[in-house]
């Protein structure tokens, strides 16, 4: 049961032809495996790049029920499908919140635990998975194995960050956060080069929340201004609204088609960047924002990857352990902000410790986001940032990721890699979870 | 409390509208063949929307059982949205009177028959309201699917009648027409993007007409133009073309 259908990761590029079929459940799943050839879960598709892409995808759109939630702990058992938005839709307004979260709220549970996601607390909670005390995983035998941090551990480590390659996941249990309000008291800090701005992580390194924005556009003496945005939950008596749980609905702007190639220029990107940091530097202190304007600006711009046109964009993300230090960083962004190439704002952030899921992106450190129009000067700008990011011992995530290399791959994840493979080819023998990224990366043939 | 009963609760659009009505305040009797088949819907349900939800046992061609059945509900629901429907072997059922009878009580003959009794209760109790989902496939008969097409222009017209019949009273009677559906039905086939509907938004045209009190409710609305079109075609020359 499928249908054709084309489809490509949230930067539109690269772009593939698959077909996908809907799981209902577990049966569901099982029939698609009885069918030959290479397959992939896939959620919201919100990977950047080909992470979720494959010859034959099986949606797990559907199978998005709750299944039970204890008021008392905030554990949350659901299936794959469930969406993070839906959970704050149904969650906040009864006190609760999600332990981690990326900076969109359009992905999956599923999706959230194959990327092993992080947020702006990575700091001080570290990433999705450390919050996921369990999960149901089908095999490519047709088997469901429950995996936890003391079962199936093996399986567990490197389904977190796995991308879907060792099954189908089903459901999973999460242990939500207890919030007083939907609010976040935000305090906004400007800074005038890089210098600053990692300082300024080191001063707020208490906050729970904490990322920064940087204006790539700025050379010089002022390369790496930017703003820090350090974010606490707000408590009842902050807030004066009459119910401090409820939001209004979101209003969502559209981008009903692709932008023409020429509409992000220097020119109006340095307008844009010069007005936003104005802005932000007018309103010094801390100030209530909702949660959904502090972690998901762009979600309130439906289609915004249209913007970079019908060629679509690369999202570049990398980390530099703590031993390249702010030097190595700058050595990077010196290069991107010297090539001009486009990327006119940068997210940076400080990592904590990294866990112990295999194939998981975060580690101590500081790690950069860019996204770039997909074109060829780019890539090759990449590829250059790429050699030098695995030669300072830092690596790229894979759920941005649309080109790099096995070989920078291979550098970047090290031996943690030979354990996954362990795992792999214990459950997966034939390979049939695959992506195009996975083959581009010669995880699988 | 509003009680809203779904005949056909395990179809993508039922459990859809579902959602939809449950997000607005409605308790739920969800009737399907196999009800434990539902345990998670259930569960999904309650959680997100703090609501009772029963399930009942209904098999739509055992028309003995229908009386019954609605009368077994308590408490009475305030409307009942049918969701029952089939193309199973609509193919086969072209050179095959066996095959075709199913599909016409299925699509038919069995929901007339159980909304002929809630269309009676809610008569009597001068209120209620009942949601038909048929087919843009029962306007025109076309080659390819007209055992499917011929049962929905039954419940399309049974649907108008009832309407009418009821105008007098409090009973509101609302057909749906959607056009493609990417749905367990339909999921072998290949539909035109452009043309074919989520089950969410078939719901939020279900839900939005049944608060605006529309009769007859096309979804994706680009379907009220293409059907307008499609039976206006002279039939010396439909019958030549191939759909």
């Amino acid at each position: 049961m499928s249908y054709p259908t084309t489809i490509s990761g949230w930067g539109r590029f690269p772009v593939t032809k698959t077909r996908e079929s809907r799981i209902r459940s577990a049966g569901d799943a099982r029939a698609a495996l009885d069918k030959p050839g290479n397959v992939l879960a896939r959620g919201l598709g919100r990977s950047y790049g080909d992470a979720s892409l494959s010859p034959a995808i099986l949606s797990t759109l559907s199978l998005n029920r709750m299944l039970a939630f204890n008021e008392k702990t905030g554990l949350l058992r659901c299936e794959a499908g469930v969406s993070l938005d839906e959970i704050l839709d149904v969650f906040v307004p009864r006190g609760w919140f999600l332990p981690v979260t990326p900076g969109t709220r359009f992905v999956t549970i599923g999706g959230a635990i194959a990327s092993d996601v992080h947020g702006k607390n990575h700091h001080v909670s570290g990433s999705f998975c450390d919050h996921v005390s369990s999960l149901k995983l089908m095999t490519a035998d047709g088997r469901v194995k429950s995996c936890s941090p003391r079962k199936n551990t093996a399986l567990f480590r490197a389904t977190c960050g796995g991308n879907g390659l060792t099954g189908i996941i089903l459901e999973a249990s999460v242990r939500l956060i207890p919030v007083e309000t939907a609010f976040i008291r935000q305090t906004a800090i400007k800074a005038a080069n890089l210098d600053e701005l990692t300082a300024q992580f080191t001063i707020h390194k208490a906050a729970t929340y904490s990322v920064a924005w940087i204006d790539c556009l700025a050379k010089g003496d002022v390369m790496g201004r930017g703003i820090l945005f350090a974010g606490e939950h707000a408590e009842m008596n902050e807030v004066k609204t009459k119910n401090p749980l409820i939001l209004k609905p979101d209003r969502m702007i559209p981008v009903p088609f692709s932008f023409p190639a020429f509409t992000l220029n220097p020119l109006t990107v340095r307008l844009f960047n010069n007005s936003y940091f104005n802005l932000a530097a007018r309103k010094p202190g801390p100030s209530l924002v909702n949660y959904r304007s502090f972690f998901y600006p762009l979600d309130k711009v439906a289609n915004w990857n249209r913007i970079y046109g019908s060629r679509g964009f690369v999202q570049y993300q990398f980390v530099l352990p703590e031993s390249a230090g702010v030097e190595g960083l700058k050595r990077i962004l010196k290069k991107i902000v010297v090539a001009g190439t486009g990327s006119f704002l940068a997210v940076l952030k400080q990592f904590g410790k990294g866990n112990a899921n295999i194939l998981s992106f975060p580690m101590a450190g500081w790690t950069l986001a860019l996204d770039f129009p997909a074109k060829p000067a780019v890539f090759q700008l990449l590829s250059k940032l790429d050699a030098e990011i695995s030669e300072m011992g830092g690596r790229i995530y894979l759920t941005k990721d649309s080109r790099m290399s096995a070989e920078t791959f291979r550098k970047g994840y090290g031996e943690k890699l030979n354990a996954f493979m362990k795992t792999k080819g214990e459950t997966d023998p034939d390979n049939r979870f695959a992506s195009l990224q996975s083959k581009r990366l010669e995880i699988t043939p | 409390m509003k009680w809203l009963l779904i005949l056909g609760a395990t179809s993508d659009i039922a459990k859809a509208c579902a959602h939809r009505f449950a997000a607005e305040g409605f308790s739920l009797v969800l009737a399907a063949r196999k009800p434990d088949e539902l345990d998670r819907d259930v569960k999904d349900l309650q959680i997100r929307y703090d609501i009772d939800v029963k399930t009942v046992p209904f098999d739509v061609l055992d028309m003995e059982q229908h009386r019954e059945f609605f009368q077994s509900l308590n408490p009475m629901p305030d409307g009942v949205l049918c969701a029952i429907g089939t193309m199973a072997e609509n193919e086969a059922a072209i050179s095959d009177p066996k095959k075709l009878k199913p599909i016409i009580d299925t699509n038919f003959t069995g929901p007339a028959a159980i909304l002929t009794l809630a269309a009676e209760a809610f008569r009597k109790r001068g209120s209620g309201f009942i949601i038909g989902i048929s087919s843009v496939a029962g306007n025109r008969g076309r080659g390819t699917n007209y055992p499917y097409g011929s049962a929905k222009a039954g419940f399309t017209a049974f649907l108008s009648g009832l309407r009418n019949r009821l105008n007098q009273s409090n009973v509101r009677v609302i057909t749906i027409l959607p056009g493609f559906v990417r749905t367990k039905m339909t999921e072998d086939m290949d539909l035109p993007a452009k043309l074919t509907a989520e089950p969410d938004k078939v719901a939020a045209d279900i839900f939005k007409g049944w608060k605006k009190g529309t009769s007859v409710i096309y979804t994706k609305g680009i379907w009220w133009l293409i059907m307008l079109v499609i039976q206006h075609i002279p039939e010396f020359i439909f019958k030549r073309m191939k759909l």
